[in-house]
């Protein structure tokens, strides 16, 4: 076990390191030069100089990425051009709401989708079966920001039952802080909602054709103990995995969603940052995001044992 | 977004690609026929679009800001006739028509999906072959294909059309990076599987070179699971370019598409929703027609995945 946790952590050193080679080449590789972009239209060459040699442009590409890693080692992030401050303070600051977001949206997913999933497998074909996947089709094609302004439209607009944009933090109280999170949390919970029932739904079905549900059945136990305890137990494993691939739409829908709610999140920033042209905060956030999505996806290729014993490394 | 499970079920497609009366097959199926009926529609807004009633999508007219759809006017034509008119759809925050937009929009739309699509499948094939086939490549090539996948393709997007400049070509070339080592793994899958088939053994037996056995073997073999792969790529390319033109950051608003009618819209939402609504509308149902197109696709491709999904 503990060689299988370090042959897997040792795995994800490469894909790290391969992110970080592209977010550091997206800057340096790009058309044109990066000083000229940063400074804007109206900067002068001695200024476009300055910003170069401020950036550790005018130092050769392999320099540049031995610099740039061993910052990032450190947690140096570089400063933000828009900001004016560390980038890695900035995020610092911007976490809270995103980490609640996402946090109310997971348990949200999680509440819904699991439940759907398994009744629509266990009356599969049957009219309960169709609506799920139908709705779950419906919900990967509804784009996350028009079904934001749709939730808005109808229940804070014209029923008034939330507020209408906005954040408060948990400091400000338990209520204020999730009265504002209900709406994003349901817009950002739908598309994932989709993808895990769907997943669900075709785990169960497989499980259910297994002996050894047959024999459970046979010495006559619920359907809800058949279902809970015998199939999605033994389905857990793809559920789980497809749960930790669809952080990525998560963290795509975040961006949007805190947009649309005007969450001062990390996402938020990721689009102030691209209007503000600010390049370090670019990357930072890029970096961020990845690098949480791999180490997700790390821990849950590590939960396999725990949740199917049969799995031994 | 294409759930990873479609892709084996993409893979799993290659094997029943070959089979009569496929046409009909698909023509029954009601995923099919819906998908692509609206789909036709959408493509033939598109292209009659100067035809449908619509006036210059572009031109701002401040007199005639923020009006509720069917608001009636008379405009002057070019040729200095007056005409009754009516904004169908009301008009946006500059006075522009939003029929018109909307209508207009329609073009970008498809137009990303189709090129996002041809050209991470182009090009995720070319890898996915020559990384399925060549083994010394395959380690390097995979281990770059995994740190692409790592960064969220909505982020790795936005990253890239922040760097490239906004505009038609650049944002196509965003969306399809993130979609390309998708293809990759899908068709090193095939490679994969097909290289080990006694047909193929049989044909390097007797000499036949690298080259030929690709194209003549391996490449017919992928056909199926690749265009299953391609719509759904091409669903999510226009979804992507919505979310990257909402942001602000996709293509600019004198070129009007969905996503940035809507980001013009967003302000006076609550005053006026019939700027996201209309164009929302006609994007949502323009990814589903896409999505079930896809689905039914991979039905008709693969019956044995058409009963579990």
């Amino acid at each position: 076990m503990l060689a299988f946790v370090a042959r897997r952590l040792l795995a994800t050193i490469p894909v790290l390191a391969m992110v970080a080679l592209f977010v550091f080449l997206m800057l340096r590789l790009t058309p044109g030069d990066p000083a000229a972009i940063i400074a804007g239209d109206n900067a002068t060459p001695i200024q476009i100089e300055e910003i170069r040699d401020r950036l550790g442009l005018n130092d050769p590409l392999p320099t540049q990425l031995v610099i740039w890693i061993g910052k990032l080692l450190q947690g140096d992030l570089g400063e933000s051009f828009f900001f004016k401050m560390k980038v890695t303070d900035l995020i610092i600051q911007r976490v809270e709401p995103t980490l609640a977001l996402a946090t109310t949206t997971m348990i949200l997913t999680l509440l819904v989708a699991i439940p759907l999933g398994v009744v629509a497998a266990y009356r599969q074909g049957g009219w309960l079966d169709r609506a799920v996947m139908g709705l779950s089709v419906a919900g990967f094609s509804i784009p996350v920001f028009v079904l934001g302004y749709l939730l808005i439209y109808i229940f804070a607009v014209e029923l008034k039952w939330f507020p209408v944009q906005g954040y408060k933090s948990i400091s400000a109280g338990l209520w204020p802080f999730l009265h504002r999170l209900i709406l994003p949390s349901i817009t950002l919970s739908v598309i994932y909602i989709a993808l895990i029932a769907r997943i669900t739904r075709a785990s169960v079905i497989d499980v259910l054709g297994e002996d050894y549900i047959r024999t459970a059945k046979a010495k006559g136990l619920t359907n809800r103990v058949v279902l809970v305890r015998h199939a999605l137990r033994n389905a857990a494993v793809p559920i789980v995995t497809i749960v930790g691939i669809g952080i990525a739409l998560l963290i795509g829908g975040v961006v949007v969603t805190e947009s649309v709610y005007n969450i001062p999140g990390l996402g938020r920033l990721t689009v102030d940052a691209v209007l503000g042209r600010d390049y370090p905060t670019i990357q930072a956030v890029i970096l961020v995001f990845s690098f949480v999505y791999v180490l997700i996806n790390l821990l849950i290729d590590l939960s396999y044992t725990l949740l199917d014993p049969r799995i031994r490394y | 977004m294409t759930a990873p499970d479609l892709v084996d079920s993409a893979a799993q497609a290659a094997a029943s690609a070959q089979r009569p009366s496929l046409f009909r097959q698909m023509l029954r199926n009601h995923s099919v026929t819906f998908g692509t009926v609206v789909l036709l529609a959408m493509v033939i807004l598109g292209l009659v679009a100067p035809y449908l009633g619509t006036i210059d999508p572009a031109s701002i007219d401040p007199v005639w800001r923020n009006k509720v759809p069917g608001t009636e006017r008379t405009i002057t034509l070019p040729s200095g006739e007056d005409v009754a008119f009516i904004h169908r759809m009301g008009t946006d925050s500059l006075g522009r028509d939003l029929y018109s937009r909307v209508i207009y929009g329609a073009r970008i739309s498809l137009i990303v999906g189709l090129f996002v699509a041809l050209i991470s499948v182009a090009i995720g094939l070319t890898i996915g072959l020559v990384s399925g086939y060549i083994r010394w490549l395959d380690g390097i090539v995979m281990r770059v294909m995994d740190g692409l996948m790592a960064i969220p393709n909505i982020l790795l997007a936005i990253g890239l059309v922040s760097l490239w400049g906004a505009g038609v070509v650049t944002v196509i070339i965003a969306i399809a990076v993130p979609e390309i080592p998708r293809v990759v793994r899908l068709v090193r899958s095939i490679v994969l599987s097909i290289r080990e088939e006694p047909y193929v053994e049989a044909a390097i037996s007797v000499g036949t070179p690298l080259i030929p056995i690709l194209y003549r073997h391996v490449l017919p073999n992928t056909v199926a699971p690749l265009l299953v792969q391609g719509t759904y790529v091409c669903a999510s390319a226009i979804l992507v370019e919505a979310i990257l033109s909402f942001l602000g950051v996709g293509i600019p608003p004198e070129t009007p598409t969905w996503g940035n009618i809507m980001a013009e819209g967003r302000v006076l939402f609550q005053v006026f929703p019939h700027n996201i609504m209309f164009p929302g509308v006609f994007l949502a149902l323009t990814i589903l027609a896409v999505n079930l197109l896809g689905d039914g696709l991979r039905d008709t491709l693969d019956p044995r995945m058409a009963k579990r999904f």
